[in-house]
């Protein structure tokens, strides 16, 4: 059995009086260690898809079907409660924005610990130590001083950091990155590119990343999604599809690819 | 530290300031205090006696450097029309006011909080369409207005408190908040609509924000998320409103302490200003101006206390 199954997810958002599709039978399923990729142009249903694995898709309005069965459990039809169990303990997320996905009030240790805090019973010390030791383990200089710290004393790429420990303090099984270096600049989306490919190793965390950029999955990934306004396009290991893609849509992405001096 | 001296010397300026505008434009303001005093029996040779007297023929420079220097050494001058140290006059009255302003501001925060708390948890119920009408419609209702219907419905229905019959906090301290505790609640009222619907406002605006999702996506229930994320960012822009409401609130006692017969500083202002009387004018401007610039600077620590962000 997989760690992960997504079957025909379909998330349609209502409006007065028109009903959106906004990701339409979105079928795949991760190992544990899998590092699986979703690329799309903006608009596609990447986001939507991993919210909605996540379970982090509550809103009135929004409609979701199909199974998501993570370890034997459909997230869809779990109480809340259970869900919230699941939730930064077996999944976690990094987000696009590491500025506005930090809360501006609270400092960087804090944040770091608070899945541990909500559900671990270890004590302030301890959970300083575990927090330290996350922080030090991506890569961060002078970790003390980042735990002290606000989210707005460390530069961009610090504070994707920074998420990228709050999210595997508690060692989750599956890691959801949603765009996670696209606020940063190219030097350093590499540097949390490599970072991410050594947690996999590592742990055997499994990845799912998102990103608009074709060439920064296939550095990383050993499968990837294509998807085009909510619709799976085309799926299957990146060596293949990005040297014999199928799909029309496929082809332009590869297309669009700048040539890098070392060929791709 | 240094941005506490910074703050503290910006606080002394603005306070010379003020002292220079207070009593520069009560100087150029027509009608001659002289005159004033005299009356009918005014004659030109009495007015010009008068105001020799009174210094008042002497250059303004000359006579605000002499006033600034009593003033630093605790002497507002005297009253042209009582012919009393202003000081001795306004000492009770500065206690009243100050009285009656701090119960206001604890009325306002005290209500306002948990109010505005409730109606952003609660912020889809049918209780809170209630409460945000009943809201609309004390917003709009003036403090001396208020001031009237408190009088009518507590004074005179429920007789919570009689009318007129204030009794000094030298007298009886718990009796004179009784007293207080009403006309308090007519300055509070719109405030408290104010701060509840700004609070939830704000609250409800960050709920949308990104880290509200980071929040959620730990395993934080809705509750946690409110109080742990939510609420802090939230109170921000409060402190900031809290800041001018209590210089408003301050001022705001002025008007309905005339409608509450409360002997404070708004009572003898009136008086002062029409009897051209300008020590005390000057010398109650002058307080209230320290009473705003010194909550302001509190409310200031505050929200440095609140958001490290704040660089100054
Ligand atoms: N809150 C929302 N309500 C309704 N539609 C939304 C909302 N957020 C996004 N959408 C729509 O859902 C579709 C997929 O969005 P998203 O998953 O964010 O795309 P991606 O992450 O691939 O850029 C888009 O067409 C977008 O317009
Ligand atoms: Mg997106």
């Amino acid at each position: 059995m997989s760690m992960l199954k997504v079957e025909d997810l379909c998330i349609k958002v209502h409006d007065r009086k028109t009903t959106d599709t906004l990701v339409q039978d979105v079928d795949f399923e991760m190992n544990k260690g899998d590092i699986m990729g979703i690329v799309g142009e903006s608009g596609s249903g990447k986001t939507m898809t991993a919210l909605a694995i996540a379970g982090l898709l509550s809103r009135h309005d929004m409609e979701k079907s199909g199974h998501i069965i993570f370890e034997g459990i459909n997230l869809l039809d779990i109480k809340r409660n259970v869900l919230r169990k699941i939730q930064g303990n077996e999944i976690s997320m990094v987000f696009q924005e590491p500025l506005n996905s930090l809360n501006p009030l609270k400092k960087v240790g804090w944040q770091v610990e608070e899945s541990l805090r909500i559900h671990t019973s270890m004590d302030k010390n301890e959970m300083r130590d575990r927090a330290i030791e996350a922080l030090r383990d991506v890569e961060l200089q002078n970790p003390e001083a980042v735990y002290e710290s606000y989210p707005h004393e460390l530069s961009g790429g610090m504070r994707q950091r920074a998420m990228i420990a709050a999210a595997m303090i508690i060692q989750p099984k599956l890691l959801i990155c949603d765009e996670p270096t696209t606020a940063l600049d190219v030097t350093i989306q590499a540097q949390i590119v490599e970072l991410l490919k050594r947690i996999n190793r590592e742990r055997q965390t499994a990845i799912l990343f998102i990103s608009h950029d074709l060439s920064l999955v296939n550095t990383l990934c050993e499968r990837v999604i294509v998807m085009q306004h909510g619709l799976v396009k085309e799926s299957g290991l990146c060596d293949d599809i990005f040297n014999n893609p199928q799909d029309e849509y496929t082809k332009k992405l590869i297309a669009a690819i700048p040539k890098s001096p070392f060929g791709i | 530290m240094k941005y506490v001296i910074k703050k503290l010397l910006t606080t002394l300026i603005t306070l010379f300031a003020v002292s220079a505008l207070v009593f520069f434009s009560f100087s150029v303001i027509p009608g001659n205090p002289a005159v004033s005093r005299l009356g009918t029996e005014a004659t030109p040779e009495k007015i010009e006696k008068l105001t020799h007297e009174m210094g008042l023929d002497r250059p303004l420079p000359e006579r605000y450097g002499e006033w600034v220097l009593n003033i630093l050494h605790g002497d507002f001058g005297k009253s042209y029309s009582y012919n009393q140290k202003v000081t001795s006059l306004l000492s009770e009255k500065i206690g009243t006011t100050l009285i009656l302003s701090v119960i206001a501001i604890i009325l306002t925060v005290a209500v306002a909080f948990p109010l505005g708390i409730y109606t952003a948890r609660k912020s889809d119920s049918k209780l809170d369409v209630v409460l945000t009408s009943l809201n609309q419609l004390i917003m709009a209702i003036p403090s001396f207005f208020s001031g009237i219907l408190i009088t009518l419905l507590f004074g005179f229905v429920f007789k919570l408190f009689t009318p007129g019959a204030y009794v000094s906090y030298k007298v009886n301290f718990l009796r004179c908040v009784g007293y207080l505790f009403f006309p308090a609640l007519a300055i509070a009222l719109p405030k408290i609509s104010m701060v509840v619907k700004l609070l939830k406002d704000t609250a409800l605006k960050e709920a949308n924000k990104d880290y509200v999702v980071t929040a959620y996506s730990r395993g934080n229930a809705t509750r946690a998320v409110f109080y742990k994320h939510v609420l802090k960012n939230a109170m921000i822009p409060v402190i900031t409103f809290l800041g001018m409401t209590f210089a408003d609130i301050i001022a705001g006692s002025i008007i309905v302490e005339q409608v509450f017969s409360v002997p404070g500083l708004g009572r003898i202002l009136l008086t002062s200003i029409s009897g051209r009387d300008y020590p005390m004018v000057q010398a109650i401007i002058l307080l209230l101006s320290v009473f705003v610039v010194i909550s302001n600077l509190a409310v200031d620590f505050m929200y440095r206390a609140f958001d490290k962000r704040i660089r100054v």
